[in-house]
């Protein structure tokens, strides 16, 4: 079953053609890695896929239904959640409830203005730290996290909504080796498991080859390549983009 | 505790016996609250008066036997700072009266809590007419010349001048839309001829006087009516005379002839203009001359209208307390009224029907004289003249 | 046809003093970021320098220029010396604490002014050349007024050259953008720091000396510019040299027409202009988006529910309260329910700008409008105090709700104008209606018969304000408020969370306006009277610095600001004829000492003692 399907989508910015008539789809339970070198267009195309940017043409569906320009926070409720580039968390809140806003957020119970927040979705969200090996520190200051942490805390929060579609901009920038297959093979499991469909950038090729179901390659904002691991590895195009761009993307 | 006991104790001797059971030695305390950080120019030579004066009063024996002493307090310009203050001053300072106030507001803010509290408060300077008219009350006095009287001494004059076409210039709150409002009013019924074409109404303290000129004079007008004051009067003052806005035309204007505001405007003081003011540099009578030399001798500088503000304050108070024989408020509140008292501009009296001195000011014509701004073929006017009828004040105060 | 071409040069000569006014704080802002709020401290400095020395020297022009320089050169120096010894240690410190320390420097030049130059305005006798002018369409036009024409598009030209033809203005454009990277370079940033800060003083006293022939320099002028420029650089853009020149070139020949036509509107055009401008351009007319610079701090503080200790101060405290009526008189039960009144004040303020992320220069608007909801009904429908006290917040939070609709959409400083705008809006509606008493007020609202005791009325405050604050605190503590705050530390994740930041953000506006009005309706009770000065910029300037002054970052912060300035003023204004001096000293000390403010220092200490 398609959960996301991308069709015709374009973007520019001033003079950049940031994004050019880019399509795919994400099924249900599936990997979907995209790949390519600096500013190719990739975290255009999250965005609006997430509804940070609305697109100059094409179109977005979610699960059939049209999304296109919607707001995030209303994709959000429609089962739709995202990681960032830059990982961004609430830095005035710990650990824990970093999550327990998202939880609140889902369950619409962010627009109560008695009761005391600390008390509500506590143990929920503490299941959900030990899902991305966090709540070993649940009650730090999210501000003071170290790189890592802080984007395995957004996985976190990302899935407090129990998403449908999981977007993640370079999930494992500023981790080291071992932690990045780690944190992807969890959300590979999570996919496989509960159906989860993932799109996902990421510069680390052992990480892409290894754990996508398919692989799509952008280049200056065009779609050059969609298949599976073999297929990509083969392809004469993806081999000059990467070659040909002094291979700068993420060390390779 | 202590507190509460000694307002206790003070409250119990006021009610038990007459004042004179207080000690002998112990001052009469005049609470005294002004502007004088928010507005220096005009209060420090204000503050200067009333030192003179009650370092007079006190030089002499002070008054019912004992001294006179006054504590004074900065309102900052802001009316709710001068009701706390007040309530310091009445609640721990344990002053007999309340006196001071410079802007309107807050003279109307510590009037109000005087009627609350029951206290006296003498307001020096504060000219809006609410204060003795519309909001007047028993326990509220004012020193000062109101805009009604200010804009009734220089009427009379104006109504002689051959203009019709008239355009008024003044600072956009009560004392300069009041000033105007009385001044066409009691023009128009001198003279139903005239009509005002054009009114401009600069921000206080922010005037674009160039905008403000170039208005006026596209107006065409055969005389100006002025009622901006302090930096506002310079830079009117500098731009009509550069754009030649004066020329061929006849201004009045109000207190352009007090010290304060006639200085900063130097060897460009325009000449033959009809204003109030205070022509320091060439009054003879002894009360001027004699006020003028103490003041000189104890402050170095000539005084403006403030110094005699203040020095008039203190001595409109005195006589309410001689005439008293007290300082209880009640016994003041029915002796000031009738009560006169000596200022540097002559004699003047509190009026029993609406609580308004009869101090006046003078009125006359700019001039240079040595680069300076002066006031020539001045006059007296007794504030007495500058009012309206009994049953017009009986109409305008409802209490 | 020649009216209007005179108006019109006018208009120029008015948009030329506007950006010379302007350009020094626009510079400055671009650059250090900070809210300088002493440019028209600078101003007036130049202004009176300017008159020292003129008064010295020649009347011949070339010795006028001479000395217009060499005050303009002062105030640069005045300006880095305040760059050095204040501004420079504060840099990494939270937002808009530059405010607060420039706030005290205008309060201690307010008093060393008066100390050095009198309290009398100072005019410069002008020279025959400077009473010049030329006839034009059968007018005289000022030939000065002509000079000043040129002057600003003259000195537009030389900044924008300053800025991109020299190494130095490369280097301050790259400072602009990534201060690390700067850094990395090897570049001295603090010495460029100083030098941009002594270029924005200099042109602030440029422009003092060069109004001086056109009045007077004299101790109001200090406020009566800094709106002036605020707002000419916020409708220009923050940080654009052009956009003010525009902006300042709009305002002037609006004024300039608009006067012959409204003439009462020369209270608010300005702020009407500013708020018409930002609703459809909200970074002014030619600024861009505020991104945050790399290399500042902009890190928020983790904030935590009050701890044992602070609870049981905070109780403590309450006790204290409650039994004041037991020991101290009528006067400093009235000084207690004053500072009750401004610690739910500040606390609504703090409400929209801590958790809210909103900073609002026009938070008086919604005290005041709370305050004449209240007095006006007390005394023209003559209900009963609880009736009035509900009214005040109750209006107050629906014109909140109105005005937060355009407010939200907005961010940073520019918020903060748009409420300014708001705030100087209402004053000028309040100021000159008749229904409101215009400036003489509305005298005359005592409490019911029931609460006049001074006791009684106290413990009402009490309960009403204390409530309040504790009202507002539970609310920051409750799901909504942590979605509030997750909308500030980050407007995106709070979004893909399914979040909507704005409809939170107007809520807690709405929120901290009805609370504010509260503080307002209860003021209006304990003073009896209320006046326009309850919406004076002054008084959106007091809640700013009790929050400042306690710190943004805690939520205990405006309880502490608000008593401790209230406390201070209180004591200072009856002790001391140099209040201001005093004050602003205090305050300047405070900031170096504490920057994270009072609260959030002591905070750490004890956090740091549980570590
Ligand atoms: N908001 C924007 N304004 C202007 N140009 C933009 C904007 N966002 C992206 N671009 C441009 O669009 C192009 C694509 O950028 P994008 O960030 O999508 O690339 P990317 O593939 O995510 O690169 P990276 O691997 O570095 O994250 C780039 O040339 C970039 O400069
Ligand atoms: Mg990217």
């Amino acid at each position: 079953m398609t959960v996301l399907e991308a069709i015709g989508l374009n973007k520019s910015f001033g003079g950049v053609h940031a994004v050019s008539d880019v399509s795919f789809s994400v099924d249900r339970g599936e990997m979907l890695a995209m790949i390519g070198p600096n500013g190719a267009g990739k975290s255009t195309c999250f965005n609006l896929v997430g509804g940070q940017l609305r697109p100059d043409a094409g179109r977005v569906r979610l699960a059939g239904q049209d999304i296109t320009g919607q707001p995030p926070g209303l994709l959000a409720r429609l089962g739709v959640a995202r990681t960032f580039q830059i990982a961004t968390v609430f830095a005035s809140m710990t650990v824990r409830e970093n999550v327990q806003v998202a939880l609140q957020a889902h369950h619409r119970r962010s627009w109560r203005f008695w009761r005391a927040a600390d008390t509500g979705f506590r143990q929920s969200s503490l299941s959900l730290l030990a899902k991305v090996d966090m709540d070993g520190q649940a009650g730090r200051a999210a501000g003071v996290l170290a790189y890592g942490d802080l984007k395995r805390l957004e996985l976190a929060v990302a899935l407090a909504s129990n998403p449908r579609l999981l977007l993640m901009d370079e999930p494992t920038a500023g981790m080291a080796a071992e932690e990045r297959t780690a944190l992807m093979a969890l959300v590979r499991r999570l996919a496989h498991g509960s159906g989860l469909a993932v799109l996902f950038t990421e510069h680390d090729m052992d990480v892409v080859f290894g754990l996508a179901d398919r692989i799509l390659v952008l280049n200056r904002g065009e779609l050059i390549a969609v298949g599976g691991a073999a297929a990509i590895r083969a392809d004469a195009r993806v081999r000059e983009v990467y070659l040909g761009s002094g291979a700068t993307g993420g060390g390779y | 505790m202590k507190l509460t006991r000694r307002t206790l104790l003070a409250g119990s001797a006021t009610l038990a016996a007459p004042a004179i059971a207080r000690s002998q030695s112990e001052p009469i305390r005049i609470g005294e609250i002004n502007s004088y950080t928010a507005v220096p120019a005009f209060t420090l030579p204000y503050r200067q008066g009333w030192q003179l004066a009650v370092e007079q009063v006190n030089a002499t024996g002070g008054v019912l036997g004992r001294k006179l002493e006054v504590i004074s307090r900065d309102d900052a310009g802001r009316p709710q700072d001068a009701v706390r203050i007040a309530g310091e001053l009445v609640g721990e300072q344990k002053v007999d009266l309340l006196a001071g106030g410079f802007l309107s507001n807050v003279g109307l803010a510590i009037s109000d809590f005087a009627l609350q509290n029951k206290r006296l408060y003498v307001a020096s300077e504060p000219l809006t007419d609410a204060l003795v008219w519309e909001k007047g009350h028993r326990y509220c006095f004012r020193l000062r010349p109101s805009t009604y009287m200010q804009a009734a001494m220089l009427v009379g004059e104006a109504a002689k001048l051959k203009a019709k076409r008239w355009v008024s210039v003044a600072p956009n709150y009560e004392y300069g839309t009041s000033t105007v409002k009385w001044f066409k009013q009691l023009l128009a019924q001198q003279r139903p001829d005239v009509t005002f074409v054009d009114e401009q109404l600069p921000a206080l303290g922010r005037i674009d006087a160039g905008a403000t000129v170039a208005a006026l004079a596209a107006a065409k007008p055969e005389a100006i009516l002025n009622v901006t004051f302090g930096p506002d009067l310079t830079n009117f003052v500098r731009q009509g005379n550069t754009r030649g806005l004066f020329e061929g035309r006849s201004v009045v204007s109000v207190l352009t002839g007090e010290p304060e505001y006639l200085e900063p405007l130097g060897d460009e003081t325009p000449t033959g203009w009809l204003v109030t003011g205070y022509p320091v540099d060439s009054v003879t009578d002894p009360a001027n001359t004699a006020f003028i030399a103490a003041y000189k001798a104890k402050f170095n500088e000539t005084p403006k209208m403030g110094s005699v503000v203040g020095h008039a304050l203190i001595s409109s108070i005195v006589a309410g307390l001689q005439k008293a024989g007290s300082t209880g408020t009640e016994a003041l509140c029915d002796a000031l009224p009738g009560a006169s008292f000596d200022t540097p501009f002559g004699w003047a009296m509190w009026r029993a029907i609406d609580h308004q001195s009869t101090l006046g000011t003078y009125v006359g014509h700019t001039a240079l004289k040595d680069g300076h701004g002066t006031m020539v073929d001045w006059r007296y006017v007794n504030g007495a003249d500058a009012l309206p009828s009994d049953d017009v004040v009986r109409k305008l105060r409802p209490a | 046809m020649d009216a209007f071409l005179i108006q019109l040069l006018t208009g120029l000569a008015g948009a030329s003093s506007l950006f010379l006014v302007a350009a020094g704080l626009t510079v400055i802002f671009g650059v250090t970021r900070v809210v300088n709020f002493s440019h028209g401290s600078l101003f007036m400095l130049g202004a009176f320098i300017a008159w020292s020395v003129l008064t010295r020297l020649p009347r011949e022009p070339g010795w006028h220029v001479a000395g217009v320089l060499i005050a303009a050169l002062a105030t640069a120096g005045i300006g880095a010396l305040l760059e050095m010894g204040l501004l420079r240690r504060i840099y990494r410190a939270p937002e808009l604490l530059q405010l607060l320390a420039t706030f005290g420097v205008v309060l201690m030049v307010q008093d060393l002014a008066l100390l050095i130059w009198g309290p009398n305005d100072l005019s410069l006798p002008r020279p025959p050349w400077l009473r010049g002018f030329v006839r034009i369409a059968e007018q005289q036009f000022p030939l000065y007024d002509l000079i000043l024409i040129g002057i600003a598009p003259l000195m537009l030209v030389a900044l924008w050259l300053l800025f991109t033809h020299t190494r130095w203005g490369t280097l301050v454009r790259a400072a602009t953008q990534d201060r690390d990277m700067l850094a990395a370079l090897g570049v001295d940033q603090r010495l460029l720091f100083t030098s941009v800060f002594a270029l924005g003083a200099g042109l602030a006293g440029l422009g003092g000396a060069l109004a001086l022939p056109d009045g007077s320099a004299n101790l109001q002028m200090d406020m009566s510019v800094i709106t002036d420029a605020f707002v000419v650089v916020v409708v220009g853009g923050m940080g654009s040299l052009p956009g003010a020149y525009l902006a300042a070139l709009l305002i002037a020949l609006l004024q300039t027409f608009g006067i012959v036509l409204l003439p009462k509107a020369t209270l608010v055009l300005m702020f009407v202009v500013m708020a018409s401008v930002l609703v459809v351009r909200p970074h002014g007319l030619l600024g861009r988006a505020q991104v945050p610079t790399r290399g500042e701090a902009h890190a928020y503080a983790l904030i935590r529910p009050a701890t044992p200790a602070l609870r049981t101060l905070g109780a403590a405290a309450l006790a204290l309260a409650l039994a004041a009526p037991l020991l101290v008189g009528p006067f400093w039960l009235s000084v207690l329910t004053e500072a009750l009144i401004a610690m739910l004040f500040a606390a609504s303020l703090h409400a929209m700008m801590g958790p809210g992320g909103m900073i609002s220069f026009g938070h008086a608007a919604w005290f005041g409008i709370g305050a004449y909801a209240a007095a006006l009904a007390a005394r023209g429908l003559a209900v009963p105090m609880p009736v009035g006290l509900l009214l005040g917040p109750l209006l107050a939070g629906v014109v909140a709700l109105a005005f937060g609709w355009f407010v939200v959409r907005l961010s940073g400083i520019y918020l903060a104008m748009l409420t300014l705008a708001f705030a100087q809006i209402v004053w000028a509606v309040v100021f000159q209606s008749d229904i409101t008493g215009g400036d003489n007020g509305v005298l005359g609202v005592w409490p019911d018969a029931w609460a006049r005791d001074p006791r009684v009325f106290y413990l009402v405050a009490l309960v009403l304000c204390v409530g309040g604050t504790l009202a507002l605190r539970r609310v920051l503590f409750s799901p909504f408020g942590y979605a509030l705050r997750a909308a500030r530390d980050a407007p995106e994740r709070a979004e893909a969370i399914g979040l909507f930041p704005t409809g939170l953000r107007m809520a807690a506006f709405c929120l901290a306006g009805t609370a504010a009005g509260l503080a307002g309706a209860v003021g209006a009770y304990s003073k009896g009277s209320v006046f326009p000065s309850t919406i004076s910029i002054g008084r959106s300037v007091d809640a700013l610095l009790m929050v400042l002054l306690g710190g943004v970052q805690t939520m205990a912060g405006p309880v502490v600001g608000a008593l401790a300035y209230t406390g201070l003023y209180d004591v200072l204004i009856r002790a001391t004829d140099l209040w201001r001096l005093v004050l602003g000293a205090a305050i300047v000390a405070l900031v170096l000492a504490f920057p994270q403010g009072i609260a959030g220092a002591a905070s750490r200490v004890v956090r740091d003692d549980a570590a």
